[in-house]
């Protein structure tokens, strides 16, 4: 048996296939994937999130203590609810962890990462932490999470945990986050649609599942989880980018702040070696135009630029097609060609930017 | 539960086969099968008149999730296709053992039909397997 969330027994209850994801038994669909993710594209799904890994990161030197741990500049962070997307980087520059830091105040950041990485990032987090002194950091596993995604999210939210967040929690802007009594709502998602993240007491989570599903508020597998986030063009950890990859490899050179240049951050002189080297490889979207299913592993040759490969592939039920990320040489052109390796026939795929979707819309012709 | 029809024959990969009147057998995957590899996506379909190996792998199925090859049941020769899933792949899953069959063939060897499994065999070989 794996380590199970609060909401594991809702999810049995409704039907779920359970499987196990990195260590932990997860809802993988509750019947069809395919109608999940169309659900959470055209209407309102959620999503047991609560593996997640939320970290309380608390004291004075907090924001010194980030600014060196993150490839991101958390001094972007300047009014409390805000939240900042980035790379925790080793000294060789590659990727530890991706994730999201909360800005609540002065003397607290939140930060939420992947699962799978949980013990691996709470040492590194707490190492650099007993450096520095006078840092608490925290993990919640008090806590569950509920991502409620889709066009009527916030509508569907509002309704359920009640009228007095339409002003608050209404009208929060994009990577955004509230605090209200025992209830963080964050503007975040991995679907590329509108909706909240909700951090809440575990064990106030089933009861608030069941009230989502009252609602109409359909529950949604990883899956689906899954080709939204590829459709969204969202990078997968350990699977688009690991220890292994620079984020300026990873198409997230947007995360990483070499600017201002007296900030030191863990890995910045490896980016900076690999940056006036040349970067030699990125990370790009394929669209298949012949008949099969793009899948992480597979190997492609783009003409004259040479051999990469698909780091995550699927269908993307949005577009009909099935599409991929896939790591290329630099000099390959967006527009251009490439020869999928599928079951040892080569099939022709085109060179696309991604995301493929945003807000239930195809984001190329 | 999945369902297993007592009429048909099984193999250990989930495969079913069925004896047609003619002494044509016909091939899908079964409930099992579908239900594990969850949505299908795509499907890809010997030729007519291509000659399959009892054992071997003689089309694909996509999910969602993953790709997955079929085996033939039996040697012999392809007479028919179900060309129409291919552009309906969740036909198997709605319908593994009618609509979503996959192919017809000329056993070249009614020997191999004894050999498969019964509904009670794969019964077995599932509650197994989980």
């Amino acid at each position: 048996m794996g380590n199970r969330t609060p909401l594991y027994d809702s999810h049995v209850a409704m039907g779920a296939k359970i499987v196990d994801f990195g260590g932990w038994d997860m809802p993988l669909h509750y019947g069809s994937q395919l109608a999940e993710h169309h659900q959470v594209r055209e209407d309102v799904g959620m999503f047991d999130v609560s593996h997640m890994t939320v970290t309380d990161v608390k004291g004075a030197r907090t924001r010194e203590l980030l600014r060196l741990l993150l490839a991101n500049n958390v001094d972007k962070l300047k009014t409390p609810g805000k939240a900042l997307y980035s790379c925790m980087l080793n000294a060789k520059g590659g990727v530890m962890d991706d994730l999201i830091v909360y800005f609540m105040d002065e003397e607290w950041f939140r930060v939420v990462s992947n699962a799978a990485t949980r013990e691996k990032d709470l040492a590194w987090i707490s190492s650099a932490a007993r450096e520095l002194g006078g840092i608490t950091v925290n993990e919640r596993e008090d806590l569950a999470m509920i991502a409620v995604q889709g066009p009527n999210a916030r509508e569907k939210v509002i309704e359920v945990l009640g009228e007095n967040l339409r002003e608050t929690a209404g009208p929060l802007k994009p990577f955004q986050a509230i605090h209200i009594g025992e209830l963080f709502i964050a503007t975040t998602g991995y679907t590329g649609e509108d909706g909240y993240e909700i951090i809440m007491p575990g064990q106030a989570a089933p009861f608030a599942w069941q009230r989502l599903a009252e609602a109409g508020v359909a529950p949604i597998g990883l899956g689906a989880r899954d080709t939204l986030r590829l459709e969204a063009g969202m990078c997968l950890y350990g699977s688009d980018m690991d220890e292994t990859t620079s984020p300026l490899e990873s198409g997230l050179a947007w995360t990483v702040a070499l600017e201002p240049a007296e900030r030191k951050f863990i890995g910045r002189e490896a980016l900076e070696t690999l940056k006036a080297g040349g970067v030699k490889r990125k990370l790009v979207g394929l669209v298949l135009e012949d008949k099969g299913v793009l899948r992480g592993g597979q190997k492609l040759v783009c003409e004259a630029a040479g051999a990469g490969t698909i780091t995550s592939g699927s269908v993307a039920p949005t577009l009909n097609k099935s599409i991929a990320l896939a790591r290329v040489p630099a000099q390959v052109e967006l527009g251009g060609r490439c020869q999928v390796e599928i079951r040892g026939r080569p099939t022709a795929a085109r060179v696309v930017k991604f995301p493929f979707v945003r807000h239930g819309k195809s984001c190329f012709d | 539960m999945s369902q297993i029809p007592q009429e048909l024959k099984y193999t250990k990969s989930h495969e079913w086969a069925r004896m047609n009147d003619d002494g044509s057998i016909t091939v899908g995957i079964t409930d099992h099968a579908q239900d594990l590899m969850g949505d299908m996506v795509y499907l890809e379909l010997p030729e007519v008149g291509s000659t399959l190996e009892a054992g071997k792998d003689c089309a694909v199925v996509e999910s969602v999730k993953a790709a997955s090859d079929v085996y033939a049941p039996l040697s012999g020769e392809v007479l028919e296709v179900n060309a129409g899933i291919t552009d309906s792949p969740e036909t198997v899953n709605k319908d593994p053992y009618g609509e979503g069959w996959m192919l017809r063939l000329q056993p070249a060897d009614k020997s191999q039909w004894e050999a498969l499994m019964d509904a009670s065999a794969y019964q077995a070989l599932i509650a197994e397997e989980s």
